[in-house]
Order: C-alpha cells, then sequence, then structure tokens
C-alpha cells in the first residue's frame, strides 16, 4: 500500500474528483480504510438493472395501453378488409386490398405501412421521452444514481429498454396482424410486389427482417427521443418534443423544394420495410445506414448532455 | 465571519481515527454566479454521527449532492467511501408511486452493481423489517402516509452494508412519535459502527442525536467539533438574582468578571472563578443573593453567536 497513498477516482461523467488519502497526514491507518475498496460489481448487474428497467416498462399501465392501441389496428383493418372483399373497390385502396384478400401475410405489410409513419413513432416517442426525464421528474433520477447506478450505465439502460420497447411495439403489430390475416384470409404461396410468388416459410423470413428493419427505425427515433430527454424534467416536455419533431419532419417531407434533405431525415427511411416485399430483397443498406447514423449521433448528444449534468431536481 | 471556528475534542487520547469523509475547500457556483457551498473544509471522524446544521437555504443540500456525485463541485475536493457503501437519502422520498415499497427498493439495490440479486429479498426484507415497514411491504408507494414514505426512504439507505450513511433531514414530515423512532434508529447504526452525517435544521434533534456537528451559514461551513466542545466552547455565564442590582454588578465586576449586565438579573462570564466563592464575595458586600446559577450555552447560542441569526425551530 505504501505506493499507492493517492487514489484518484473519477465520477463518471463529471469534473474529476481526486480522492486524496495521504497516509503521512493522517497518521497509521487501519489497513481497510487505506484505500477504499473498489467497489466489485456483482455478475450480471447490467442485466439486473435492465431487467429491473424492462419490468418497469411493460408493467406500466401506460405502456400497456399503448401497445393494446397498436394491436387494435391490424384486428380493425383486418376485419373491415375482409367485410369488404366481397364489394368492387376501386382507389388506392384497391391494390392492397387485393393483395391482402389473396394473401394472409400481405396484412402484416399493410398494418406496418398505416401504423410506421405516425401511430408507432409516437408510441415510442412517449417511452424514449419519458426515460430520463420521468425519473427526473419522480425525483427517482437522484436516487439511482446515488445507489450507484452510474450515469452510462444508466444512460445505456434506458436506452436499450426504449429500443427494446420499439420492437416490442412492432412485433405485437405483427404478430397480431399475423394472426388476424390467417384467421381472415387464404394462406398460400405469397405473390410479391414484383410479381414473383414465394412460399409462406419465405413469405414468414420476409416478415421477420421487415419487423427488423423497422424495429432499427424505432430504434433510431429512440436514440432521438432519449437525447430530449435528458435535456428537461418534464416528460411531457420530452415527449411532446420528440413528437413534434416528428410531425414537422413529415410535413417537411411533403414540400418538394426540400427534396434535397429528404436523405437526411429520419421519416424519409421508416418506410423502406416494403423492400422486404421485392424479389429479390431490395437495398436496405441506406435506411440502416441512416439508422446507425441517428443511433450515434444522438446517443452522443445524450451522453454530452447526461454526463455532466447537475441533477438537481 | 469568514474563517471557520474549530472546536477540538477534548481530551486526545492516541491518534484520532481516520475521518470517514473529508471535503476540502469544496465550491459549488451555479450557473448565474450564485455561491452555494463556499470553500467548505468538512471533517466527520469515523464512527461518529454527524450534525450538518444550518437554516434552509444555507447550502446543505448541494453539499450532499456534490457527495452523492449528483451535482459536480466547481472547485474543492472530498474523500469518502465508494458510493456502493454508502446509504442516502437526499432531499425527502422519492419512489415509483405505482410500485409497492417492497419492489421500490428491490428496484433501487437493482441500480447498485455490487449489489447481488440473490440476496436481494432477504436485504430488503431486513431493511424493510428495520423501519417497521413490513407489515405495508405490498402497499403501493401511492397509498403511503408522508411518515412511511419517509421510513421507506430510511430503508433505501440501509439496503446493504453502509460505510456511511448520509441523512438530509431524516425527520422532516414525520410526527413526535416517528422523530423519535428515527433518532433511535439512528443511535443503533451508529453503535454498529457506521458514520452518520445527518442534516438537518432542528438544532434540538442535533443535539440529541449527534456526537459531532458542523454549522452551515449561506454556504459557509462556520464550525465544527463534538457536540461538547461546540456548546462549551463559549464561556459560561453566572446568574444572580437579586434586588441589590447595581451592588451586585460592582461586585462582579471588582471580582474580575468579563461581561457583567444588569437587567432584571445579573449576569456575567464565569471564566475561572468558582461559583461558590463568587457567592461568597456577594454574600460578603452584603448584596441579598436570592438565586444563583450557572448558564452554559446551549448549541443554540452557539449558533446565534456565530450567525447572528435565529434559527428555524419550529421546522
Amino acid at each position: 500500500m505504501s505506493t499507492a497513498d493517492t487514489d484518484t477516482r473519477r465520477t463518471p461523467g463529471l469534473v474529476p474528483v481526486a480522492e486524496t488519502r495521504r497516509s503521512a497526514e493522517h497518521g497509521p491507518l487501519a489497513p481497510e480504510t487505506l484505500v477504499p475498496a473498489a467497489p466489485t460489481s456483482a455478475p450480471g448487474a447490467f442485466w439486473r438493472l435492465l431487467s429491473s428497467e424492462l419490468s418497469l416498462t411493460f408493467r406500466r399501465p401506460r405502456n400497456l395501453v399503448m401497445l393494446g392501441v397498436l394491436a387494435l389496428v391490424p384486428v380493425a383493418f383486418g376485419v373491415v378488409l375482409r367485410l369488404m372483399t366481397g364489394e368492387d373497390a376501386d382507389g388506392p385502396m384497391a391494390a392492397l386490398l387485393e393483395a391482402t384478400a389473396a394473401n394472409s401475410l400481405m396484412l402484416t405489410f399493410a398494418s406496418l405501412s398505416i401504423l410506421v409513419p405516425m401511430l408507432l413513432p409516437i408510441v415510442v416517442s412517449v417511452v424514449a421521452g419519458d426515460s430520463i426525464a420521468g425519473e427526473a421528474a419522480t425525483g427517482t433520477l437522484r436516487y439511482l444514481l446515488a445507489a450507484p447506478a452510474g450515469r452510462g450505465r444508466l444512460l445505456a439502460v434506458k436506452y436499450l429498454n426504449a429500443a427494446l420497447f420499439g420492437l416490442a411495439a412492432t412485433l405485437v403489430v405483427t404478430l397480431t396482424a399475423l394472426a388476424v390475416g390467417m384467421l381472415l384470409f387464404p394462406v398460400g404461396p405469397v405473390t410479391l410486389l414484383s410479381g414473383s410468388t414465394i412460399s409462406v416459410a419465405d413469405g414468414l423470413l420476409r416478415v421477420a427482417v421487415a419487423v427488423g428493419y423497422v424495429a432499427a427505425g424505432m430504434a433510431a427515433l429512440a436514440a432521438v427521443g432519449v437525447a430530449i430527454s435528458t435535456m428537461t424534467e418534464m416528460p411531457i416536455g420530452a415527449i411532446a418534443t420528440t413528437f413534434v419533431l416528428i410531425v414537422v419532419v413529415t410535413v417537411l417531407r411533403a414540400v418538394p423544394q426540400l427534396d434535397a434533405v429528404q436523405p437526411f431525415l429520419l421519416p424519409s427511411h421508416w418506410g423502406g420495410f416494403d423492400a422486404a416485399l421485392r424479389s429479390p430483397v431490395g437495398d436496405m443498406s441506406g435506411g440502416l445506414l441512416a439508422f446507425a447514423a441517428y443511433i450515434g449521433l444522438f446517443y452522443s448528444i445524450a451522453w454530452a448532455r447526461f454526463s455532466g449534468k447537475d441533477i438537481t431536481s | 465571519m469568514t474563517t471557520i471556528v474549530e472546536f477540538e475534542a477534548g481530551a486526545p487520547h492516541g491518534a484520532a481515527p481516520s475521518p470517514a469523509l473529508t471535503t476540502k475547500g469544496l465550491t459549488k457556483r451555479f450557473r448565474g454566479g450564485q455561491v452555494a457551498v463556499d470553500a467548505v473544509d468538512l471533517s466527520v471522524p469515523r464512527g461518529s454521527v454527524y450534525g450538518f446544521l444550518g437554516p434552509n437555504g444555507s447550502g446543505k443540500t448541494t453539499t450532499i449532492r456534490m457527495l452523492l456525485g449528483l451535482v459536480a463541485p466547481t472547485d474543492g475536493e472530498y474523500t469518502m467511501p465508494p458510493l456502493a457503501g454508502v446509504g442516502a437519502l437526499v432531499e425527502g422520498p422519492a419512489f415509483y408511486p405505482y410500485l409497492s415499497g417492497e419492489a421500490n427498493l428491490h428496484r433501487l439495490d437493482a441500480a447498485d452493481p455490487t449489489a447481488s440479486g440473490r440476496t436481494a429479498r432477504a436485504r430488503v426484507g431486513q431493511a424493510l423489517d428495520r423501519v417497521g415497514l413490513s407489515a405495508a411491504a405490498g402497499k403501493r408507494f401511492r397509498n403511503y402516509s408522508l411518515g412511511m414514505r419517509q421510513r421507506l426512504a430510511i430503508a433505501a439507505a440501509l439496503l446493504g452494508p453502509r460505510e456511511l450513511l448520509v441523512l438530509d433531514e431524516p425527520t422532516n414530515g414525520l410526527d413526535p412519535q416517528g422523530t423519535r423512532e428515527v433518532r433511535t434508529l439512528v443511535k443503533e447504526i451508529a453503535q454498529e459502527g457506521t458514520t452518520v452525517f445527518v442534516s438537518s435544521h432542528l438544532l434540538a434533534e442535533v443535539e440529541q442525536m449527534c456526537t459531532h456537528a458542523g454549522i452551515m451559514r449561506t454556504g459557509k461551513l462556520v464550525a465544527q467539533g463534538t457536540i461538547a466542545s461546540l456548546s462549551g466552547g463559549r464561556a459560561a455565564r453566572i446568574r444572580i438574582e437579586t434586588p441589590d442590582v447595581a451592588d451586585a454588578a460592582r461586585v462582579l465586576g471588582a471580582l474580575g468578571l468579563a461581561d457583567v449586565r444588569a437587567g432584571g438579573d445579573v449576569t456575567a462570564e464565569l471564566g475561572g472563578h468558582a461559583p461558590e466563592s463568587v457567592n461568597a464575595a456577594l454574600v460578603g458586600e452584603g448584596v441579598a443573593v436570592r438565586g444563583l446559577s450557572v448558564v452554559r450555552p446551549s448549541l443554540e447560542d452557539v449558533f446565534v453567536g456565530l450567525t447572528g441569526e435565529g434559527f428555524d425551530v419550529d421546522g
């Protein structure tokens, strides 16, 4: 211990705080007081906090209601389509109607194309916007950090939780749509947008690809929501800001003069999951790259803000 | 009042134990220039119950937030056990209203990376038992009374083996019965060897519960030391009840007592004089002594003397 007179501990994200222990100043110390015992992490500590976070998220009535509402959409949509199959439909719904009526798997894609532009992002921004700001508002943030959860660990857990909630929401929509589709429409080989036909198993695989792509898009939105959440102590403010951003960007996308910025806007890429319906599967790399860039950028912003923030809530 | 009055502990017996918590020049200047904590040098002896006294707004909570890593110090440094060995109650209880008390403790325990999930159930049970909340463990926090909430926060601070307990206003919102329970609990915890750092604006509470105290005023630490040395650090006064006020004052002055004040009674700093010899001198001079007492200053007198302001005694 004679060489380790000074032990400097860096509080994560804070100005480094020198923990000085000069044995010469304090005289002989009991051995255990010389240097604070390095806190040893219990095995699986990160997963324990993540599972605590997930169980909080998936038990919270508000979140369950949102997932329920999402599940209602494919059910209602399937029923309406089933009732309309007898009639002669025309207009924009015709192609979708025809495809869905012909094959159960198409209800999944139809439901996703309805939910992905607006409702799914709203649900994800509620959980992501609430992540840090919600803890600050209840005051539990100070207790979590004093526990000590660690700022880096807590932010990672909060982000993963929001991203996993996005995946869960996508799965809820997809699985409900699959179940309703198989109940109401014929199960059989799927005719793709490009005209070729694939087996049911291949069709399910393509559904899985679409789920992965949509979930990645929602994970990118979750990064934006978490970043905004680190900037306020009002969860409603963070949620509303995320939501308003989605709406503003969606409106901007409709302006033809702004076509040049389209590729840089997150919602522009959300619809790319329909590449899974082409033969061969279309190129999703542009969208996935955009999602990765958004996650990298906004997670960095969140960390920059959260790591040095004075928690006065 | 910028210099810190250090009251040294009386009897020096061997090497003093190393402090469990020290700060050196700890300062927090908030954006906008307000200095909430101004170069505070705390020294909290290991095993002590340290009362961190000061009126509301004197910088106690900001100091505690810095110690817990919630607020970054503008300047200065501090030494204390790793946070995993520190139980904390900061600015009142805060829990998830839709979870039970027990589930809330499990949540906080999961946030501590050094705590094992395997022992969580037992430790949560013990902590709840310790604060007498076992019966209400399954009840939602939303439905807890103020006292129960405060106790749950103390239970959260006791979830693991603690080297140091930081309690910010632990008796806030408690009824007299609850206040007494908290005091007993703090004494028990201290007897087990845990150092307790407890902030309060209630002098009486600190006097009853603590072995040491530090007094804050507008962001500065104006005094610290043992309770005995703080209270005894100021001169004891002799108070004489007599109808012969003027004569008594003259005699006391002649005896060399300082700061003689004659009002309804006559008082003076006792200094090194024995009260019985003062009495003999007074009687010898023909002063009718109806009553004589020695007034040792309480912590409150010390506080008022140091800060020149009253205390929010009612809380």
